[in-house]
């Protein structure tokens, strides 16, 4: 029985520990014996995802310092131009006057789609625009208003530091009120759980996280998936872009870099966004 | 030898005094400091008495710290009376191996993390709230208050056992006596005299629902709207220090937050000082 348990479970997993352990380090590999400082500001949604990956490569390679600030796609552009920052993020992709007054190099490394969920025993499955945005708004806060059950519509929405709650109010919204009594929840999984639990319930997910738990509203006739965000024919989306000012070199380059890497692609997975291929 | 050992031991201890003295300073002078730009900004009656609007540039707290206040006080009218049927259970009531087996079991709970609380809630009470009031999604104060009822009820339980133990023997003698019914014993014997041990007891339990965040944070609801009722969706401090902490380093709404953890800082010192001192002059006048 010991024989057994050790040949069919102790190896096995000790391999698989082993040949796990190089894969994901090969990729912080690249940033041994580095040191310097990498400053990131700009885009919110993109802080997850940056803090993330800073905190594998600092926490093996001691000498290096990545600070990441927010304040906005705007805020990134101009501090990445004017050179206070090494990397400016933005969500969206910058303008041409922008990309030539300050010799931007831009890099999308994901793809971001928001899509409106409710309950899968809820009827109501399509919406327009407009409703989306009354909905959201308590204007329309009975799901009889939509040819549903007889009861109140239960709003979630996400905290203001959210990225999917950026992208849903700018382009799904078109920046309306969030009703203010909307219960909040802290994360796409949390927002999936509280959705699946409510049969009355209605919110937003990033497309990466719609499972068979919660059901995507057809939104004026296109069903948000993981295709129609790629394709471009489903509207509330985006790309993230890290950009820097010319041709980025040295630590910088190899941060960006690491967001290619199938650990950077894992990570950005992990916080809900598709990663370019 | 002795008396070096003994300087040592001394020294030790006052280190350790004045080292744990010093942190909860240190604590409130780093909040203050860090707080100070969103003070500087929008200075201290906007920041307590606005509502949370972000994207119009108001950072007050105000509807959270309403319903810290609500939710932490209608937990313990949940879990006092609750607490005190299981400590004269224990101790009065129930015969002795019964009592030795619900107390092993109230310690037990005591251990319990609180997000198994929230879990539990989330799963079994909010989805009853929800189809019985048939008002929201029953993410509400009230799902989060019985939920942290049921979480300090252990606590405050233990503590009220204690000090009824510790009444003197002879109290109980005298009162039975005197032909006293279990009762009568403990309207007129064990719940006076037992009153400081309990007020700790409570004390504990308030600070415990105050300074809780999971349940809070999975139960209430989270809106930023002022409550209106125990049924309505709310934010509580700690929560809304857990939601915004996400936004980055140097926003407003980031800065804002110590705001927060100065007013749970003060109101839970306030409220330990002035227990402290309620109980102090109840003592001198007993």
């Amino acid at each position: 029985m010991k024989k057994f348990v050790i040949k069919h479970v102790a190896v096995p997993l000790i391999a698989m520990t082993i040949s796990a352990l190089p894969a994901f380090a090969a990729d912080i590999d690249a940033f041994r014996g580095e040191k310097g400082e990498i400053k990131i500001s700009g885009g919110t949604a993109h802080i997850p995802v940056m803090k993330d990956a800073a905190q594998r490569i600092m926490s093996k390679n001691p000498g290096i310092q990545i600070s990441i600030a927010g304040g906005g796609s705007g805020v990134g552009i101009k501090q990445v131009g004017e050179g206070l920052v090494n990397i400016g993020n933005t969500g969206r992709k910058p303008t041409d006057s922008e990309v030539s007054r300050y010799s931007l190099k831009m890099y999308q490394w994901a793809v971001d789609g928001v899509a409106p969920v409710v309950n899968p025993r809820n009827k109501v499955k399509q919406l327009s625009k407009a409703q989306l945005a009354e909905i959201f708004a308590g204007r329309i806060n009975n799901w009889k208003q939509l040819g549903g059950v007889d009861r109140k519509i239960n709003l979630y929405t996400r905290d203001e530091a959210s990225g999917t709650r950026e992208v849903f109010w700018e382009k799904g919204l078109s920046k309306g009120r969030i009703a203010p009594s909307a219960n909040v929840v802290i994360s796409n999984g949390a927002m999936k759980s509280a959705v699946s639990q409510d049969p009355y319930a209605i919110g937003y997910v990033s497309v990466g996280h719609i499972d068979r738990t919660v059901a995507a509203v057809t939104l004026d006739g296109v069903t948000p998936t993981i295709k129609t965000v790629q394709d471009g024919s489903y509207p509330i989306a985006r790309g993230l872009y890290s950009n820097t000012k010319g041709t980025p070199a040295g630590l910088t380059k190899k941060f960006i870099d690491y967001l290619y890497t199938p650990s950077g692609k894992t990570i950005i997975k992990k916080h809900g966004f598709i990663p370019v291929r | 030898m002795r008396t070096l050992w003994e300087r040592l031991a001394e020294r030790f201890a006052l280190l350790s005094a004045i080292a744990s003295a010093s942190i909860t300073l240190l604590i409130l002078l780093f909040m203050a400091y860090m707080g100070l730009p969103a003070f500087k900004a929008a200075g201290a009656g906007q920041l307590l008495l606005s509502p949370w609007d972000p994207y119009a540039g108001m950072y007050g707290v105000l509807p959270m710290i309403v319903t810290t206040i609500r939710l932490s006080l209608l937990s313990l009218a949940f879990a006092i009376p609750l607490s005190l049927g299981c400590s004269f259970l224990i101790t009065a009531i129930a015969p002795a191996p019964v009592a030795r087996g619900l107390r092993r079991m109230i310690e037990l709970m005591t251990g319990i993390p609180t997000v198994i609380y929230g879990f539990v809630g989330i799963f079994l009470l909010v989805p009853l709230l929800r189809e019985m009031l048939e008002s929201g999604s029953g993410m509400c104060i009230l799902a989060a208050a019985m939920m942290l009822a049921v979480m300090i009820s252990p606590t405050m339980t233990l503590f009220f056992c204690d000090s009824f133990d510790r009444i003197p023997r002879s109290y109980l003698n005298a009162a039975d006596a005197l032909g006293a019914s279990p009762i009568q014993k403990l309207f007129h014997v064990t719940l006076p005299s037992a009153r400081a041990g309990m007020l700790n007891g409570v004390v504990l339990g308030l600070g415990r629902a105050v300074g809780d965040t999971l349940i809070s944070l999975m139960l209430a609801g989270n809106s930023i709207d002022m409550p209106q009722s125990m049924l309505d969706s709310a934010r509580t401090l700690t929560a809304h220090i857990a939601l915004v902490f996400a936004a980055d380093y140097e926003s407003p709404e980031f800065s804002s937050i110590f705001t927060c953890g100065l007013v749970l800082y003060v109101f839970t010192t306030m409220t330990t000082l002035f227990v402290r001192y309620y109980g102090r002059s109840e003592a001198g006048r007993a």
